[in-house]
């Protein structure tokens, strides 16, 4: 239901989504004095406290407390906190078998959580149009126009969920790996069900790919243009500069693919990045050091982890990135919209890594934990589903943990969330109405990137959209609510 | 509700945020029953495959924290519905029925126990005022699903 309220002299739009893992977000948008849009912010206003939260906490329980911070991806915060605590147990290495669990549930849940993204919340935009009405662009309709997409949505989820639930004991809350290792292997039991069903996933995910593709050939002017701008780029790679999701070296690119820094360790994140606190917002805005706060902004996700990468060692996906270049010019790729193509090769890459991990022997391995000598500090990197993940502990001789810094990936898209929500208000703001076509296309930019504005919470009663107009003063003038 | 009735039980919420932890509370509760052919699920929220395992159930009541509405709890009958919000990861219960009535081609029973909750930090632990209702709202599921699953095995 729409409920709007009219005042008079708009000049802000404010947009306020509450939903139980997002948390508060709303879109602002300045108008100047002749009426065209000056800049658009998303404001996170729930993003705070949650390191506050693992103070006090004994470093190892935080792989496992961790995980209350997110509701979309608590296994990359649980593998982020225990790649830390792997350095302050005074461990650098893994056992063969450790690692690999690690790898395979986080390729569980990069696959999970991407899917559910492209298939639940893109999809019906994607299909439907920007502009259907809201009964038409959602799951329910997709399920009963597109049955097939209907059934890969569930099916890859449920696929990727079984993985994290081999892999972690749960499917929500993994609890398997500890500091310096993991506390249990795959039984053959547990791998036998998984083998059986990756190679319908694997072909699954190739039958997205293409029917993706084939949306963008139809759409390719809207592709290319929505919400667009260039960017730096920064994501994880592995030693030979390949495309790796669960541990690597960092680096970062221009616009133009030119790199500006790279085989740089996660632990010396701060030399190389300012996080930057502005007053309107509590998410802060981390940018390049040496590139300054107005040049060194950059984007992280699936479209980064392409652009950074020089390779994928997987055949399928490999191809597919080959020809996602090909197809958008050889350069780096900058169009918003192709985050979702983006998502789909790295879903393809993820059901290809699972088949290769359930294939190793090393998976049955007994050997689990490495212990070494304590160290005051951990910091790890992970490439989560939305983008590099840092995490940060300065522990005591106690074992508590005294200060936590985490840069999770929806902070680094800061910036890009409002220059996307800019470019939208340019192109589709008319007058002074808050029109649904307006709302529509906020939305859609917002959620190319996956944001998860809180890590946070939401119960029966919150309302999940409000759009207030305000004038050039700041007050308000309308108030569109959406339930 | 008979007694050959399947019932799920999902709660969820987040435990880390006070009482948006009372649907995975609850849900706790009720596994601690060991119930024959009661399935006792908990999650952050509901997720898409849900569908799968609602789909295999004759009955399901979704437990979730209510930020406003009635004290100390509310019970309410839940229908199938196209989610017309702002879309997003959350996925309401009526939209999950939806999809199992679309994809599966089942409609089980479906009721929504909304316990009402007070506080909502990065904080772990209900409130007070939270964990009264929530024995409230235990109690009245318990009853509602019925003595006839009540049956020890």
């Amino acid at each position: 239901m729409d409920r709007i309220e009219a005042r008079e002299r708009p000049r802000k739009i404010v947009i306020d989504p509450v939903t139980r893992v997002e948390g508060h977000g709303k879109v602002t948008i300045r108008l100047d004095e002749q009426g065209a849009v000056e800049y658009a912010r998303l404001h996170i206003i729930e993003f705070r406290g949650f390191e506050r939260f693992i103070q006090g906490r004994m470093f190892w329980e935080v792989p496992v407390i961790i995980q209350r911070l997110c509701g979309i991806c608590p296994v990359s915060h649980h593998l982020a906190a225990a790649k830390a605590m792997d350095v302050v147990v005074g461990v650098d290495k893994l056992t063969p078998t450790a690692e690999k669990m690690r790898r395979l549930m986080h390729y569980g849940q990069v696959l999970q959580s991407n899917a559910l993204h492209f298939f639940h919340l893109a999809s019906p935009d994607l299909l439907f149009g920007f502009d259907a009405p809201p009964d038409k662009r959602n799951i329910v309709s997709l399920l009963t126009a597109h049955p097939v997409i209907g059934k890969w949505a569930i099916l890859i989820r449920k696929f990727g969920q079984e993985v994290i639930k081999a892999t972690g004991g749960r499917k929500i809350h993994p609890t398997s790996a500890v500091p310096g290792g993991i506390n249990k292997n795959l039984s053959v039991a547990e791998r036998d069900p998984l083998r059986g069903q990756v190679d319908q996933i694997i072909a699954w995910c190739g039958q997205a790919l293409e029917h993706h593709k084939a949306y963008v050939e139809s759409h390719s002017a809207l592709h290319r243009s929505f919400a667009a701008f260039r960017s730096n780029f920064l994501s994880l790679v592995g030693p030979d500069g390949g495309m790796d999701l669960y541990d690597g070296r960092l680096r970062a690119i221009d616009a133009d693919g030119r790199t500006i820094f790279e085989g740089v360790k996660p632990a010396d994140y701060r030399e190389y990045f300012v996080e930057e606190v502005r007053p309107w917002s509590y998410m802060k805005f981390p940018h390049i050091r040496s590139l300054g706060r107005d040049d060194g902004w950059y984007r992280v996700g699936p479209l980064a982890q392409l652009n950074c990468c020089s390779g994928i060692d997987t055949p399928l996906a490999e191809a597919e990135r080959r020809e996602f270049f090909a197809r958008n010019g050889g350069a780096p790729v900058h169009p918003t919209l192709a985050y979702h193509w983006a998502r789909l090769i790295c879903v393809l890459h993820c059901a290809e890594k699972i088949k290769q991990l359930l294939f190793d022997d090393d998976l049955q391995g007994s050997e689990l934990l490495v212990r070494g000598e304590r160290r005051p500090e951990g910091i790890a990197c992970i490439e989560a589903p939305r983008g590099t993940l840092f995490h940060h502990y300065d522990v005591d001789e106690n074992g508590q943990v005294t200060r936590a810094n985490l840069i999770v990936s929806t902070t680094s898209n800061n910036e890009a969330f409002n220059r996307a929500v800019t470019d939208v208000a340019r192109n589709y703001l008319s007058g002074r109405e808050i029109t649904e076509g307006l709302l529509n296309h906020v939305e859609v930019a917002i959620r190319a990137y996956d944001p998860c504005l809180s890590c946070a919470t939401h119960a029966v009663g919150q309302m999940p959209l409000i759009v207030t107009l305000e004038a050039a003063d700041g007050s308000p003038i309308a108030t569109r609510v959406k339930e | 509700m008979t007694a050959a009735d399947r019932v799920l039980v999902l709660g969820y919420g987040n435990p880390g945020r006070q009482d948006d932890g009372l649907g995975p509370a609850a849900a706790e509760e009720m596994a601690r029953l060991g119930w024959p052919r009661v399935s006792v699920q908990d999650n952050y929220q509901l997720v898409i495959e849900d569908a799968a395992d609602i789909a295999e159930h004759d009955v399901v009541w979704f437990v979730d924290a209510a930020r406003s509405g009635a004290e100390p709890y509310e019970i309410r009958r839940l229908r199938a519905g196209p989610d017309l919000a702002f879309t997003s990861h959350l996925l309401k219960p009526e939209t999950l029925l939806a999809i199992v009535e679309q994809y599966y081609g089942r409609s089980p029973d479906a009721y929504l126990l909304a316990i009402r909750g007070y506080e909502f930090e990065f904080l772990e632990g209900l409130s007070e005022r939270a964990s009264g209702n929530l024995a409230a709202a235990v109690t009245a599921m318990r009853r509602r699903i019925g003595t006839s699953v009540e049956q020890k095995p």
